[in-house]
């Protein structure tokens, strides 16, 4: 007689990171897997804490715009952008028109060559590394661009609390509307990762998150529009966005090829929002002179290449701020992708679906 | 990917991205924030409003001594000191910091402290 036989699930657990060739920054996954299906994710954030709350508090509020493009690489302008629109607010100002205008091309070049640069770990993580090598490559333009408008490639120090600190010449402004030309010819090479066969056998079915769970777990930024729900922090209006036709673009798959598809359509009307803050832009002075006590709350939120970006900050009259707490849009996200995760992937999906919500860890942990 | 036959074509009759460094190096556009320089000594007043105004505290004035000094690498090419500056003494560059072996401090001695002119001697008040 066959002895009766029961069969147990026996689960492993696989660490994946914190140094992993995927990932731009370092972020551990512990997974939960059953025979290569993964049932299970909790994230282990901490590696690149560097205490920047703390160090908000510590420095004159004027100075802080300088600390605050620190906390992102890739990101730095919606960072500078929010605080000095929350430290405006503390002081009862708003800054001159041709500033907001400023601002808002210097936050779209800043859009442009994050998601450029996504589009070029897309392919990393499917595996085409010539693509990833030229996509930066062509990212290299806008860069350029960012560096004889700022000053520095990377770390753009230009908003100061009242306005801008740094004009941009009409020279400039011509090479912009050259520069917008010379990136809708790259898109059509960029643009080949959306419509390539490997690429949407990878990314398509992959990282699912309805629209309820979008919702409901907390997501912000392309995560959630491509679950078609069409929501934008740049709706409000702030800074310039109120005088460009804005609408947000969102995508129905719900899924990581969807994902790609809602960023190279923000690409796309990147390029639009530019070309007519070039057109509307007005002359006028880019700074006020503001006083020395900030007092009371604010609340600001801009619209980073990631999702919703959210300062809160408060101040008791002296120069020095008392609280700033900054949430970040990949903090939120990262409940959003513990979801996707436990839906049962494959281990070889995790890669793509933590890249699909483009993660930046260093803006996560400040 | 199809695609990419183009970009290989183009790519073999094309100059390669890269550059030749260091016998070749990029220039720099103008306006950059490269690094900070104590450009016009002669004119410093030892206010101390370039150390009071970095965010990275990387500027030490020494009023007593006349002398200033900075850290390049606690700087971060904010600009934040040029802008502060009254009398126009620092400038930012387009080309970075040289690289270092050891953390070693630049130091600049300015002038020496100009001398008060003499105090105007008060008429004495007419004896009566």
């Amino acid at each position: 007689m066959a002895a009766e036989t029961a069969t147990v699930d026996v689960k492993c657990n696989i660490t994946f990171g914190p140094q992993h060739p995927v990932f731009p920054e370092p972020v551990q996954f512990k997974l939960e897997v059953v025979d290569e299906k993964v049932v299970g994710a909790a994230p282990v954030l901490g590696y690149v804490h560097r205490g920047i709350e703390k160090a908000f508090e510590l420095n004159d509020f004027k100075l802080n715009p300088a600390l605050s493009a620190k906390i992102c690489g890739i990101c730095p302008s919606p960072h500078t952008t929010a605080y000095c629109r929350g430290a405006e607010m503390l002081l009862g100002l708003e800054a001159p028109p041709r500033a907001k205008y400023i601002r808002v091309i210097v936050n779209e070049l800043n859009r442009l060559h994050s998601h450029i640069l996504w589009f070029g770990l897309l392919g990393d993580a499917v595996g085409f590394e010539s693509y990833f090598m030229q996509t930066w490559n062509y990212r290299e333009k806008v860069m350029d661009m960012l560096e004889k408008i700022t000053g520095h490639r990377v770390y753009y120090a230009t908003n100061g609390v009242g306005g801008v600190r740094r004009d941009i010449t009409d020279t400039q402004l011509r090479e912009i509307e050259t520069l917008m030309k010379a990136v809708e010819e790259d898109m059509g090479s960029i643009a080949d990762v959306v419509k390539d066969y490997t690429v949407k056998k990878r990314t398509q079915n992959v990282g699912v998150l309805t629209a309820d769970e979008a919702l409901l777990t907390g997501a912000v930024g392309p995560t959630l529009r491509a679950s078609g729900i069409a929501k934008d922090i740049r709706m409000t209006g702030y800074d310039a966005y109120g005088e460009v036709d804005f609408k947000p673009q969102t995508a129905d798959s719900c899924d990581a090829y969807g994902r790609a598809v809602v960023r190279w359509k923000e690409i796309y009307q990147s390029i639009e929002i530019i070309r007519r803050c070039l057109a509307q832009i007005p002359k006028g002075e880019i700074m006020l002179k503001t006083p020395n006590t900030p007092k009371g709350e604010a609340i600001s939120r801009t619209e980073a290449p990631r999702g919703e970006l959210f300062y809160y900050m408060r101040g008791n009259g002296t120069k020095n701020l008392e609280r700033c707490k900054v949430r970040t849009p990949t903090y939120a996200n990262v409940w959003p992708t513990v979801t996707m995760l436990s839906k049962g992937c494959q281990i070889a999906d995790v890669a793509v679906i933590v890249l699909s919500i483009d993660p930046c860890i260093s803006c996560t942990e400040r | 990917m199809p695609g990419m036959n183009k970009i290989v074509l183009k790519n073999l009759f094309k100059k390669p991205a890269t550059r030749k460094y260091p016998a070749e190096k990029r220039p720099f556009f103008e306006n950059g924030r490269g690094q900070m320089v104590f450009a016009k000594m002669e004119n410093c007043i030892f206010c101390g409003l370039c150390s009071k105004n970095c965010p990275a505290k990387a500027i030490t004035v020494d009023k007593a001594a006349r002398v200033n000094t900075i850290d390049p690498l606690k700087c971060v090419q904010c600009g934040y000191c040029a802008d502060a500056c009254p009398k126009d003494v620092i400038i930012m560059q387009s080309e970075y910091y040289p690289p270092q072996y050891n953390k070693k401090v630049r130091s600049v001695k300015g002038p020496a402290k100009a001398p008060k002119p003499d105090a105007p001697t008060a008429d004495a008040p007419a004896a009566q």
